[in-house]
């Protein structure tokens, strides 16, 4: 008979969930993942990862279109979006075996179907309606993620309104795009279809796009994205949808104004909302606030032995976050020793768009709402050789410090490749240096990377280079 | 040429000692790891390993001799390809020439000496305090000495929130508030009347024990349970084991102790705990932690489950990590997270004592020597072998009754050690 207890049991296999299960197997533990879809959840197959492949794709197309400001002549320029989209599958194809690979390595059994609280210490397993596995564990960990936020009127039918399932595979290039809601998820997909040549609008609830960010990398990526001939709509918001034959009609409503204004297609992306729905919460003590589960800084909810990691925990909803999680509350369960809580403000994130964002730490508004006064340096990608020799001279650094202390409160990027430079700056933070540090530091040369020196050196007067 | 093997120091106070006897006899070929010698002090009988292979060329000094100097040449070694004729002609160098601390590797001068260079023992732990960059300037800013501040941070380094928990708020120069032991300087005027002294700064090691042992006394209420316990039967099997053929271990009464000390905890696991705010962590395993005094202080190496592990093998490691400690090769893994400690002052005569538990743990166990008293059997005076054990536990989360029911199962089981057997 297969063995149905165990040490642990992690319900949901995406980042949270199988990287909470292959930490638990390496601290000994016998463990259970029970995933109802697919390995890597959202993030490996219908987020993070395919959405960066598509992402690709689109930027090596705008370099050819391009080609002739680096001297390079080419012809017959275009694109095969079937293609496109079957490579971004494949992508996730790909890590979805991986994480399989990596379960089985580590000897985690792997249980298909949806996992539901039955009483104290007990999961109940069902596929299709009937019940496969009754598992027993002193210790269960919610990892089940979060989906679309569907707004009412306008859910998604896969052919006119499509939500990131729909836009991920795409039948067609919309000649007309709207993209309700600016943050990480929308701002992708309006970039991409945008440089595939999308005439898009994006609409904004709140008085500036990829609200999470510095008002500054907000602004910025504004005036970007209009040059570039995106229509930005802040402040604004969609009142309705009539879908006609091929084509939708919206009534925006901009500065207390309403428009109708036809689209080809809509792409929702208003945020998400916790699974929190049949896992048998109902009766135990686990606290759901509006759609996450209350945790606390452990990871642990309100009834013993129950804990939630990652999306379906709350905010931010990030795949590395539900990583760092899963860590944690497994480790906390081993008891580990020196374990610390997960600060929230040591967490990047990072937005494809083009130019990318990414950044750590609070922004200038939220340094100053607690009431700390900070040391602000910038520096643009237009003083930095190696920006101006790949041609791409538009971005900027911005880091806060502590004028008291000289902590690194926060840094805030746009430009080339800056998803991967802000790890930089992460590593810094962690490990608590000061200003003196990063100015000590020796920065290679040519690299994007000295942009960060030359922030920091500009937050104190000595900026070398603008 | 030949590798002088050296009189090796078996503590840092060692000056001289006995060569109790030989294990191997000149024309034996040796690896590095093998016992040649039995060493003795007053403390202890120490085995001693090669640290080369070689063939063992000649013995300077025989066994049985007394007051044999640290580092003077005990034994030469032949190398590879070498024969006795290398010995012709060789001075040994100077016994006691080679600082102490430094044997027997230093003996290693052969320059085509084939065996791998010892690595440099890690510099011992001087006054480096690990903090972050942030944490120093916050200290600095708030007027705190690091040194009296504990770390939580990732090898217990100082960061950020460890100084800002201290004193907040406070004004540079002012006294951080969880150290309300009074600072006594050393040009306090107290000092003035009193007799010339040398200052000996506080090393790190001083600077921690001072405060992990103030805040225990401070703040874990102790109480201490003491029971003689008879080791008659316990020296007799220690005899047998010992003198088993082949026994290639050998066993003291410490390692019984620890052994039955760690059965014990299996048997009243409530006793294997730590206190914490939120819940009392009972661990499900004993990692023993045994105190050694080494120079300038003490560390407490681990052994890791050590309920689980046969005499032989606690006896080995525990060997093992004391050599480890004396010579600053602890890696911290060693030192740090045991459940329960174990400190034995036995073979300084000393006939019992109470400790000052080591936070997070939840109990000490003090052992006194073990000494020929008058019993009173059946109605009748005896002399039987007892050592006095004394239980120091956190009240806070090991109450008297259990307490009692741990120590009476320690004597119980170190008084019929038999029941190690089960």
């Amino acid at each position: 008979m297969a063995e149905t207890n165990f040490d642990v049991i992690v319900v949901g296999g995406g980042p949270g969930g199988y990287v909470a299960a292959i930490r638990a197997a390496q601290l000994k533990m016998k463990v259970a993942l029970v995933e109802a879809e697919h390995l890597g959840g959202i993030c490996l197959n219908w987020g993070c990862i395919p959405t960066k492949a598509l992402l690709r794709s689109s930027e090596i197309y705008h370099n050819m279109l391009h080609a002739k400001n680096y001297g390079l002549s080419a012809e017959g320029i275009g694109f095969d979006l079937d293609a496109i989209v079957k490579r971004s599958r494949k992508v996730s194809k790909q890590l979805n075996g991986g994480v399989g690979h990596l379960l089985k390595k580590n000897k985690v059994t792997v249980f298909d179907g949806y996992g539901k609280l039955n009483g104290s210490g007990k999961l109940h397993v069902e596929k299709d309606g009937k019940g496969i596995a009754d598992l027993t564990s002193k210790h269960i960990i919610l990892a089940t993620g979060a989906r679309a936020r569907e707004l009412p009127g306008m859910e998604p039918d896969g052919k006119l309104i499509w939500y990131y399932k729909d836009a991920l595979v795409p039948d067609v290039v919309p000649e007309r795009l709207l993209v309700i809601g600016s943050g990480a998820i929308g701002i992708e997909f309006a970039s991409f279809f945008h440089t595939l040549g999308s005439k898009t609008t994006v609409v904004e609830m709140v008085d500036r796009i990829v609200p999470a960010e510095d008002a500054e990398i907000s602004a910025f990526l504004h005036k970007s994205l209009t040059k570039d001939g995106m229509e930005i709509l802040t402040s604004a918001g969609v009142k309705a949808l009539k879908k006609g034959k091929d084509t939708v009609t919206a009534t925006l409503e901009v500065g207390g104004k309403t428009e109708q204004r036809e689209f080809d297609r809509v792409i929702v992306a208003a945020g998400i909302v916790g699974n929190v729905e049949n896992l048998g919460l109902e009766g135990t003590k686990v606290k759901v606030d509006r759609t996450h589960i209350v945790t606390n800084e452990w990871l642990e909810t309100g009834e013993p032995g129950v804990y939630a990691i990652g999306d379906v925990a709350g905010a931010p909803w990030l795949a590395h976050k539900a990583s760092h999680e899963g860590v944690l509350c497994v480790e906390k369960i081993a008891g580990t020793q020196d374990l610390h809580p997960i600060n929230n403000d040591r967490i990047p994130g990072c937005t494809y768009c083009r130019p990318q964002i990414a950044s750590v730490g609070l922004t200038e508004d939220q340094a100053k709402e607690r009431g700390l006064k900070v040391k602000v340096g910038r520096f643009p990608f237009q003083g930095n050789g190696k920006a101006i020799a790949l041609g791409e001279p538009e971005g900027l650094i911005k880091v806060l410090f502590d004028d008291k202390t000289g902590e690194l409160l926060g840094a805030h990027m746009i430009g080339a490749e800056v998803t991967e430079l802000i790890q930089g700056y992460g590593i810094a933070m962690e490990l608590e240096t000061t200003e003196a540090e990063l100015m000590h530091t020796v920065f290679a040369h040519p690299t994007l990377s000295e942009m960060m020196h030359e922030s920091v050196l500009d937050a104190f007067g000595r900026a070398v280079h603008f | 040429m030949p590798i002088e093997i050296l009189m090796p120091a078996l503590s840092p106070t060692m000056t001289e000692g006995n060569l109790a006897k030989w294990n191997v006899a000149e024309g034996d070929n040796v690896a590095a790891g093998d016992v040649i010698c039995e060493i003795e002090t007053d403390k202890a009988t120490m085995e001693v390993e090669a640290v080369d292979e070689g063939v063992i060329g000649k013995i300077v000094i025989p066994g049985g001799s007394e007051a044999v100097a640290v580092n003077a040449v005990i034994a030469l070694l032949l190398e590879e390809g070498e024969d006795a004729s290398a010995l012709e002609g060789f001075t040994p160098s100077a016994g006691g020439a080679v600082p102490v601390g430094e044997a027997p590797a230093a003996a290693e001068a052969a320059p085509a000496a084939a065996a791998p260079a010892p690595t440099a023992a890690p510099a011992a732990s001087g006054s480096r305090v690990f903090a972050s960059p942030l944490a120093r300037r916050i200290a600095a800013d708030k007027g705190l000495d690091l040194a009296t501040v504990s770390g939580s941070g990732p090898h217990g380094r100082i960061v950020k929130r460890d100084v800002e928990a201290m004193s907040p708020g406070a004004k540079p120069g002012a006294k951080p508030a969880a150290a309300p032991a009074p600072a006594v300087t050393v040009d306090d005027p107290v000092f003035a009347n009193m007799p010339d002294f040398e200052a000996v700064s506080n090393s790190n090691m001083r600077k921690i024990i001072a405060k992990r042992l103030t805040d225990s006394a401070r703040d874990v209420p102790h109480f201490n349970l003491t029971v003689d316990v008879e080791i008659d039967k316990l020296l007799a099997m220690r005899k047998d084991l010992n003198a088993r053929d082949n026994a290639d271990y050998k066993i003291s009464v410490n390692d019984f102790i620890v052994k039955a000390t760690a059965y014990a905890l299996t048997q009243v696991p409530d006793c294997n705990v730590a206190y914490t705010d939120d819940a009392i962590l009972k661990f499900k395993q004993v990692d023993m932690a045994i105190a050694v005094a080494i120079d300038g202080g003490l560390i407490t190496p681990i052994v890791k489950d050590a309920a689980n592990k046969g005499l032989a093998t606690l006896s080995k490691e525990i060997k093992e990590l004391a050599g480890k400690a004396r010579d600053g090769k602890l890696m911290p893994e060693e030192f740090q997270g045991g459940t329960f400690t174990i400190s034995n002052l036995g073979m300084f005569g000393v006939k019992g004592f109470n400790s000052i538990i080591n936070p997070p743990q939840g109990g000490i166990l003090s052992v006194g020597a073990g000494e020929q008293r008058a019993v009173v059997k059946d109605g009748a005076l005896a002399i039987a072998t007892v050592v006095t054990l004394t239980l120091a536990v956190d009240h806070r989360c090991i109450d008297g009754a259990t307490g009692a029911a741990f120590i009476k199962e320690l004597k119980a089981v170190v008084e019929n050690p038999v029941a190690l057997m089960l």
